[in-house]
């Protein structure tokens, strides 16, 4: 029996061998304009994107719309190509010894869309059982290891398995998503949004059955969501991105105590708080994030940004370690003494005490 | 780390589930309760059998004539819907006369249904440079009224039932493949067509599972709604003398022989005409019953 | 905007590139010889040479296909085969007959074709619904040069109102603006406009009946506009869409008549097309193919160059 069953990718670098090794991951989307399509200009959807996700572990990603993080879930699941950049998984890197398909071995997604990521004409033990199949499991057994799935994700496999997405509600077709997702058994899951579109009664329960099911399969979560609630929940590490770019990454806890990047803290700013007590004195972000066609020159965040000072539009800043803790990184102007923002100074003190 | 491989010895050979009824019995159940659907598909299987069991109906000789007995008036005995202006009888020549018509009317769109489909998935699916020249192709098609690129390509290959066909195919496949195009381009972007990719599926096997199963449904709607508009063309190549040729029985054909018979006998003259109205409403009304009981919007 | 029009006009140089090789290649997909319709039985292998090199059919295609394409942009679309005159005299004699066939078939075919889908559509699953709807499907479903004769077995064989055939009095072919000339497109313009009639009405019910079930209407009739303000705002939404239909049927009208001319030999373009056909006067064929779809190729685009002035949302991109 066990040979039947798909085998997960083995583990080649040991546990300090990071998962994935991403770095400056770039992907520009061209979209033609003009009377000839000749003056063709770039969508920078993600643009110098470097960061590792550890054995294990639960990467959170956040930012608003637009700021690349579902082209970075599709570029670590080998959906959308890159440009430019090494993606590492395992110590392989993809078009080198890996293929896309040994990729998809090793890494699988669960969508936002929990509809519209279901063939509507396939029954849900054909959606679980189709990705077994296809790498050579016997009908029957791809169907026993659907049913086995079903149950484990909370859904009778006698009362599910036969049904057709549209007869099920958001909650439990997500469920059959993330049985999808593992009946190949991949060791890394990108999960884009996948509570989101869900009630917050039902999201309870998924992220449960996640938490569970990652103790359960020794997997590694990326996790993207716009909710910092969520995200604190169930992450290790968040990454901050802004348009298509990273501004800040470290562990939840450092990050939660201190948000290096003005964007971050703007960010956490504009959450709701059920504390009174729990005030913010930043100012929330205004307006909408500049057009990614054409980002602003220098840091990204300058033209929203209310620390902003002229050198913040000319030089790109690089990431800096927060309070000399190299696990916490952002990218900021005030935390590289060497910049000549006028700042600098005082926020480095601020930050370290 | 539970292992599920080894969990499922333990649990045993999978238990039997409820099977959700399919789309197509769902498609099947909608038309069966929709009045239209009925009478008029249970018309459009009468003329189709009749013409399809012509032969053991003990209809008289369509291509038997006589002199004496031209142009006879409905009614007259032994010519249940009289002669025509050779004699022959009307009702077996109108029997028979759906054989052809029915034929040429209903392959054209099949043909250009598959050759369309497949075009529109390859187009629509692969994209780039594939997409760019067929369907920059079809564009050319497209710039000729259907009726014109029919008589056109009609009168170059000359007349005859094959070339009826293939000029009536050609018609048929630049409006197909767009459909097909624009509906496949659309499934494309799905989530559950990338989750198949990313479950290792090859291709090929993505499109045939998750594509086609999606595309064909509207693809094949569209298809019939196209068939009445084939069989008035078929029909009209052979009215012009493009199509079949005499002496057999085609209700085109048949309508221009009696052209000069509406003096004398204008009923007569009128009733390979009413075959093809009533067959071309028949097939209106059932593609409009199956768009509604498909559920398909445009 | 100026950048829309500009996009439309040169995306068009292609398609009609497009339809001139297609109209070329008409006579060169043919079986046989273009020439053997008109040379003697007994013609000597030099007369034969001496004819092909004539036409130009002893080069190679490609060459033929400029030849003959730089000879069709300045007019010169060949000599008939049966009647030895230019192919572009013919076809524009014909033409102007077959525009105005197709303006009469028009003026009947879309103002009915839009009052009965506006009608429909507003009381839709009425019983006004029920019966334009089922002459909208007939109308669609009727083979044309059937129900030509028809009409004319009622209102000329039967009735003896009408006249069954030709364009005037006396076998004239030059149209004039009066009642003699009037009297013989009546029955044409009709059969002619069945078509077009059911296929705007079948898209505008659909059009109105969509819009009229849009949260914006309801809210129109929430803030207490009269129903004839409502009118106003679903003929504003319905239009862009009705008129690039009706732009496609005026195509279909003068490319769609042929089967309608032959059967009231109405000397436009249809009836010099079945004269092509019979007599495999290939040249004349393809002339006239070309000058219809390239008029269809034009008709197409004066609708979409039409489309920003009454569609704002294409303004804007």
């Amino acid at each position: 029996m066990a040979d039947t069953v798909v085998d997960p990718r083995p583990d080649r670098g040991g546990p300090a061998q990071p998962l994935v090794i991403a770095k400056s991951l770039k992907r520009h989307f061209t979209i033609s304009k003009g009377l000839f399509g000749m003056k063709a200009s770039a969508v920078r959807a993600v643009d110098d994107v470097s960061f590792t996700v550890e054995k294990g572990e639960t990467l959170g990603i956040v930012g608003e719309s637009g700021c690349g993080k579902s082209t970075t879930a599709r570029i670590l699941v080998g959906l959308t190509p890159i440009d430019s950049g090494d993606l590492i998984f395992d110590g392989e890197q993809l078009g080198g010894d890996l293929t896309l398909k040994d990729l998809w071995a090793g890494v699988q997604m669960v969508f936002q869309d929990s509809y519209a990521s279901l063939n509507p004409r396939l029954t849900i033990e054909d959606t679980i059982a189709f990705g077994p199949r296809m790498r050579g499991t016997s009908t029957d057994d791809a169907r026993a290891l659907a049913h086995e799935l079903l149950t484990r994700v909370g859904l009778a496999p006698e009362r599910f398995a036969g049904r057709y997405p549209h007869e099920l509600s958001g909650g439990q077709r997500q469920r059959v998503n993330i049985a999808r997702s593992l009946a190949i058994r991949p060791r890394l899951v990108i999960l884009d949004e996948a509570v989101s579109a869900l009630d917050k009664s039902v999201e309870a329960q998924v992220l449960n059955l996640l938490t569970d099911l990652k103790a359960e399969f020794g997997l590694t979560y990326v996790f993207i969501s716009h909710d910092l609630n969520v995200v604190r929940y169930i992450s290790d590490r968040i990454m901050v991105m802004y348009l298509g770019e990273v501004v800040e990454i470290g562990p939840v806890e450092k990050i939660w105590q201190r948000r290096a990047h003005p964007y971050t803290a703007a960010l956490f700013a504009a959450m709701p708080s059920m504390d009174p007590d729990d005030r913010t004195e930043v100012p929330p972000l205004a307006g909408d994030p500049p057009n990614p066609i054409d980002p602003p020159s220098g840091c990204r965040f300058h033209t929203r940004c209310a620390f902003a000072e002229p050198m913040c539009g000319t030089a790109r800043p690089t990431a800096m370690p927060v309070a000399g803790d190299a696990d916490h990184m952002a990218a900021c102007h005030m935390l590289d003494p060497a910049s000549g923002h006028s700042r600098a100074a005082a926020r480095i003190a601020e930050l370290a005490a | 780390m539970a292992s599920i491989g080894t969990s499922i010895a333990a649990s045993g050979p999978p238990k039997a589930v409820v099977r959700s009824k399919g789309y197509w019995s769902g498609v099947g159940a909608r038309l069966r309760r929709d009045p239209v659907a009925l009478v008029f598909g249970t018309f459009l299987f009468a003329i189709i059998g009749a013409a399809i069991f012509a032969p053991y109906l003990g209809l008289q000789d369509p291509y038997a004539g006589s002199m004496v007995s031209r142009l006879k008036p409905v009614g007259t005995p032994g010519h249940l819907l009289g002669t025509d202006e050779l004699g022959r009888d009307m009702l077996a020549r109108l029997i028979y006369g759906g054989r052809l018509t029915l034929l040429l009317g209903l392959l054209p769109v099949l043909f250009a249904f598959m050759i369309g489909t497949v075009l529109g998935v390859l187009a629509g699916f692969v994209g780039g440079l594939v997409n760019a020249v067929i369907m920059r192709t079809v564009d050319v098609f497209f710039a000729f009224p259907s009726v014109l690129l029919a008589i056109a390509i009609s009168a170059a290959l000359g007349a005859g039932i094959i070339n009826s066909i293939v000029s009536l195919t050609l018609v048929f496949i630049p409006p197909i493949t767009r459909v097909a195009e624009s509906v496949t381009a659309s499934v494309r972007n799905l989530e559950y067509v990338d989750a198949a990719r990313i479950s290792g599926a090859s291709a090929f096997t993505v499109v045939r599972v998750h594509v086609l199963g999606n595309v064909v449904s509207p693809i094949f709607v569209y298809a019939t709604s196209l068939t009445s508009v084939s069989m008035i063309l078929a029909a009209g190549l052979s009215f012009l003398g493009l199509g079949v040729k005499p002496p057999e029985a085609e209700w085109g054909l048949m309508l221009n022989t009696l052209r000069s018979a509406i003096y004398i006998n204008p009923l007569i003259a009128a009733l390979p005409g009413v075959m093809i109205f009533i067959t071309s409403l028949c097939l209106n009304l059932l593609s409009d019953s199956l768009r509604t009981a498909m559920n398909i919007k445009d | 905007m100026l950048i829309y029009f500009l996009q439309r006009l040169v995306s068009v140089i292609p398609v009609a590139l497009g339809v001139s090789l297609i109209c070329f290649m008409l006579v060169h997909i043919a079986p046989g010889d273009p020439l053997t319709a008109v040379m003697p039985v007994d013609a000597t292998a030099e007369q034969q040479a001496e004819m092909r090199a004539a036409y130009g059919f002893d080069k190679p295609l490609p060459v033929q296909f400029v030849l003959w394409l730089g000879n069709a942009l300045t007019g010169d679309l060949g000599t008939s085969i049966a009647s030895g005159r230019p192919v572009a005299d013919e076809v524009m004699r014909a033409v102007g007959n077959s525009l105005i066939l197709a303006f009469f078939a028009s003026a009947i075919g879309f103002p009915l074709g839009i009052l009965f889908g506006f009608l429909a559509g507003t009381y839709k699953n009425g019983v006004v619904d029920k019966v334009i709807t089922g002459i909208a499907i007939a109308g669609v479903s009727v083979p044309n040069y059937w129900l030509g004769m028809v009409l004319v077995v009622i209102f000329s064989v039967s009735l003896g109102w009408l006249p069954s055939m030709g364009a005037g009095p006396g076998g004239s072919t030059e149209w004039a603006w009066d009642w003699e000339h009037l009297r013989f497109i009546i029955l044409p313009a009709i059969t002619l406009a069945a078509v077009p009639m059911g296929i705007v009405t079948r898209t505008v019910r659909a059009l109105v009946a969509d819009i009229r079930s849009n949260d914006f209407v309801t809210a129109l009739y929430a803030k207490g506009l009269m129903s004839r303000h409502v009118v106003a705002h679903v003929i504003r939404n319905a239009a862009p869409t009705a008129l690039s239909v009706v732009g496609i049927q005026l195509g279909y009208l003068l490319g769609g008549s042929i089967l309608i001319e032959t059967v009231f030999n109405w000397p436009g373009t249809g009836f010099l097309l079945s004269n092509a056909i019979f007599q495999r006067d290939l040249p004349l064929l393809q002339g006239t193919i070309l000058v219809l779809a390239l008029f269809f190729v034009v008709t197409n685009l004066l609708v979409d160059l039409a489309q920003p002035l009454i569609d704002p949302r294409i303004r804007r991109t």
